[in-house]
């Protein structure tokens, strides 16, 4: 059972850094266009090499 | 949040003008000098991802562009420019690459653009969800028989858990059930409320005393289960709200100022007062009441008042707000504007008949004030019974908590939200916005159908109805004439000419007079299209929408008669609602032949012409008198009293801005055909209802006596909750 000192407050890290994902996927507004995001994956733009800096920023979107 | 904020603001130079300076800068420019060097444009026709690309692309590619990005859910690109790049610019230039494209005011967006509450719900939701899958794995090892101090320590760590999770997840429904209790009321909030507060409690006390059982799973699952509902009925009011705000945001309030020296300016609608000059062009609509002092042209008045036919107009008559200008500037003397004018006198009206309106209570209202007395009862009882019965406060209190618990209002909470997001969505996919929340209870009430005629069953488009009667020749030079002016009558009369084949004669001389028609010389001779007058025909022909040609000089006047083409669908959708076994009715203020010749032709057996908007109104109020459920249908300005009279009203998305306001539907598309769907999706919804109230009750019956008779462990709340959660959500899936 001594196991269990290190396995609880593992589970609880892991949940935990899902959670502070689902924050900051919330924050940087992600679930705004959700239709078009799933769109934009067959945009063969930027497939080659990321998009430049400046635009990368997800805040810059109003 | 506020990090977030901070960090993008510069980067929008629109919000850094600061209200000081704009206030330091002298007043009347205002408005030009606040402009935001945001723009955006609503996008009607994007579908796939290729249109994204098409949009995004074409944007960037224009010089003065500096970010552009496309919304495919809202239908929206926003765009970063310069400014000194225009709306009309970019319009130009997207209508270029084959999309059509409105500029949107942000200004009316502003409520929606940052949807706050939203994501606060699904914040609390997120943390609800993440304190709940922990709990539950803890909960099950003491299930699966984990005990003395294993099970202690289980238990101190879901309340270490659970207790915060629900602090902040909780919140809304301790805001919602202390705004109502302070209120002397009793909502659904104030059982949920004292569930999860009384559970936390008992189950923290439990926990100190090593005690057996705990309920932290049970009251982080409850809030879980309810904001799920909560965010699903926020959500559906969102996007109905942020649908109908961009179709008010798509009438950019901008009007054409003449100053004092003759020159033109652009400002927004709110800066004009009384005695201000006003230029309106052909095909704009009247922004204010005024006198017209120059010019001279013909105005539509179907919004206001339902006729079909044009209105002649000179100098020294009077407009009103809302009037559509056909053929000539006109320059206004403003007698009236904004919140003074005829346009907002009529939503005085409107206040007074939705005062009329009896207040309707929604189904989940009604259930929860059966609900919420009686679980408390049970409650209160159950625990009475077990402290005399054995002494124990603690077990009875357990007890309380047990069956408030088994009690929730889990199934009852999503029971409604559940099907009104479903059929709200399969309504949007139609096109149909939804935009109240019981709009669909009451739709499913309905007994009486009452349309109103122009721009509601037809298009208030005018079709040409002797064309094919016309001479070759003739022909030709109608043709010729109606092609040098913009009015309606004859931009139809040109397109319905040219869909025959015919050539333009060769004219000269076109020259348009603005209130009465075109004329041109035609082999030496005058050739003219018009008002009947002034071609030289006595009396017009009554109670008909016409225009008159006449031909080389000397020839008789050739009547050109027009009839209002009916919506698509139209005669469909009178046939479906009136196949559901209601009564359809047609009240309309235009003239008696136009009225019965449309009735007929769409099947509709009641009609009335010559209506007045008061007498619309009075007329659903003597049906609602008689017992009746009125749904009204309308657009215009005439029916905006009738329609907040009527128990549920709908208007198409092309009616004028008071009357999307009244009603409860808004139409989005521009055919008909699937307003008799709306009525069966409303009564299959109220069905589905009904059989979740009914499926949360059999779980609570079954469910209750355990709780009471002290039988209920943790195990037995968590499944008789989750059970009857799925049971009732996959029930409202059944409506799509």
């Amino acid at each position: 059972m001594e196991v269990l000192v290190y396995l609880i407050p593992a589970s609880l890290f892991l949940g935990g850094l899902g959670l502070v994902g689902f924050f900051w996927t919330l924050r940087s507004h992600q679930y705004e266009d959700p239709e078009g995001d799933s769109r934009r994956i067959l945009n063969s733009q930027w497939d080659d090499r990321p998009k430049p800096d400046g635009e990368m920023d997800q805040e810059g979107k109003p | 949040m506020a990090v977030t904020d901070i960090g993008s603001a510069p980067e929008r130079p629109g919000t850094v003008v600061c209200p000081g300076c704009v206030a330091g800068s002298g007043a009347g420019e205002g408005p030009e000098l606040a402009k935001d060097a945001r723009i955006l444009l609503s996008l009607p026709t994007i579908h796939c991802a290729a249109c994204i690309a098409s949009v995004e692309e074409a944007l960037q590619a224009t010089p003065g562009v500096e970010e552009a990005r496309v919304n495919l859910t809202l239908k929206r690109a926003s765009i970063e420019t310069s400014p000194d790049l225009s709306a009309a610019d970019l319009i130009a230039v997207l209508d270029r690459a084959g999309f059509e494209a409105h500029e949107l005011d942000p200004g009316a967006l502003a409520a929606t653009s940052n949807d706050k509450l939203g994501r606060d719900l699904l914040m609390r939701l997120g943390v609800a969800g993440f304190a709940m899958m922990n709990v539950m794995l803890l909960s099950i090892s003491v299930w699966a028989g984990a005990d003395a101090a294993t099970r202690d320590m289980f238990h101190w760590i879901s309340a270490g858990i659970a207790l915060p999770a629900i602090a902040f997840s909780a919140q809304p429904f301790f805001r919602n059930a202390w705004a109502a209790l302070r209120g002397g009321r009793l909502n659904m909030d104030v059982p949920i409320a004292l569930a999860i507060l009384l559970a936390a409690g008992t189950s923290l006390y439990e926990t100190s005393q090593s005690g057996a059982h705990a309920y932290f799973d049970a009251a982080i699952a409850l809030t879980f289960f309810l904001l799920i509902g909560r965010y699903l009925d926020h959500r559906t009011r969102a996007v109905a709200r942020s649908a109908a705000e961009e179709l008010a945001a798509l009438e950019v309030p901008r009007v054409t100022r003449l100053t004092g020296e003759g020159q033109e300016e652009t400002v927004e609608l709110s800066a004009i007062c009384a005695g201000d000059l006003v230029l309106v062009k052909p095909g704009g609509r009247m922004p204010v009441d005024g006198e017209i002092t120059q010019g001279a042209s013909e105005i539509d008045r179907s919004l206001l008042t339902g006729e079909t036919a044009p209105v002649p107009c000179a100098p020294g008559d009077l407009v009103q707000a809302g009037e559509v200008n056909l053929t000539g500037p006109l320059v206004l003397r403003t007698i009236a504007a904004g919140r003074d004018s005829s346009l907002h006198a009529l939503a005085d009206l409107v206040a007074v008949a939705e005062s009329g309106r009896a207040k309707y209570s929604s189904l989940a209202d009604r259930a929860a004030k059966l609900y919420a007395p009686g679980v408390h009862i049970i409650a209160v009882l159950a625990m009475a019974g077990w402290w005399l019965g054995t002494g124990d406060l603690r077990v009875a209190l357990n007890i309380a908590a047990a069956v408030l618990i088994i009690t929730c209002p889990c199934a009852l909470g999503l029971a409604v939200p559940a099907v009104t997001t479903a059929a709200s969505g399969r309504l949007f996919r139609k096109g149909m916005l939804i935009k109240d929340a019981t709009a669909l209870e009451r739709l499913a009430d309905v007994d009486v159908v009452v349309f109103d005629k122009t721009g509601t069953l037809t298009q208030g488009v005018p079709v040409p109805m002797d064309a094919e009667r016309l001479h070759p020749d003739q022909a030709a030079q109608v043709l010729a004439l109606a092609q040098g002016s913009a009015h309606p009558l004859a931009s139809a009369l040109a397109k319905d000419l040219t869909a025959r084949g015919v050539e333009p004669a060769a004219l000269e001389d076109l020259r348009e007079v603005p209130g009465y028609g075109i004329e041109a010389i035609f082999a030496g001779q005058n050739l003219r299209l018009g008002r009947a007058e002034w071609v030289g025909h006595e009396g017009a022909l009554p109670d008909e929408t016409a225009t008159w040609f006449a031909g080389p000089d000397g020839a008789v006047p050739v009547a050109l008669r027009f009839r209002d083409a009916l919506r698509d669908g139209a005669g469909k959708a009178v046939a479906d609602l009136r196949a559901a076994g209601l009564d359809v009715q047609l009240l309309s203020g235009d003239s008696a032949a136009a009225v019965s010749a449309l009735a007929h032709e769409v099947g509709i057996e009641t009609a009335k012409a010559g209506v007045l908007p008061a007498e619309k109104a009075a007329h659903i109020a003597a049906l609602s008198e008689q017992g009746r459920k009125v749904l009204m249908v309308g657009d215009g300005l005439n029916d905006t009293a009738a329609l907040a009279a009527a128990h549920v009203s709908m208007s198409p998305a092309s009616g004028l801005d008071a009357a999307r306001v009244a009603s409860d539907i808004v139409l989005m598309r521009s055919d008909l055909t699937e307003l008799g769907d709306a009525y069966v999706t409303a009564k299959r919804s109220v069905a589905r209802i009904a059989e979740n109230f009914r499926l949360a009750t059999l779980y609570n019956i079954a469910a209750v006596p355990l709780a009471v008779a002290g039988l209920a462990t943790p195990l037995i709340a968590a499944l008789a909750m989750s059970a009857s959660s799925i049971t009732v959500s996959l029930n409202a899936l059944r409506v799509r």
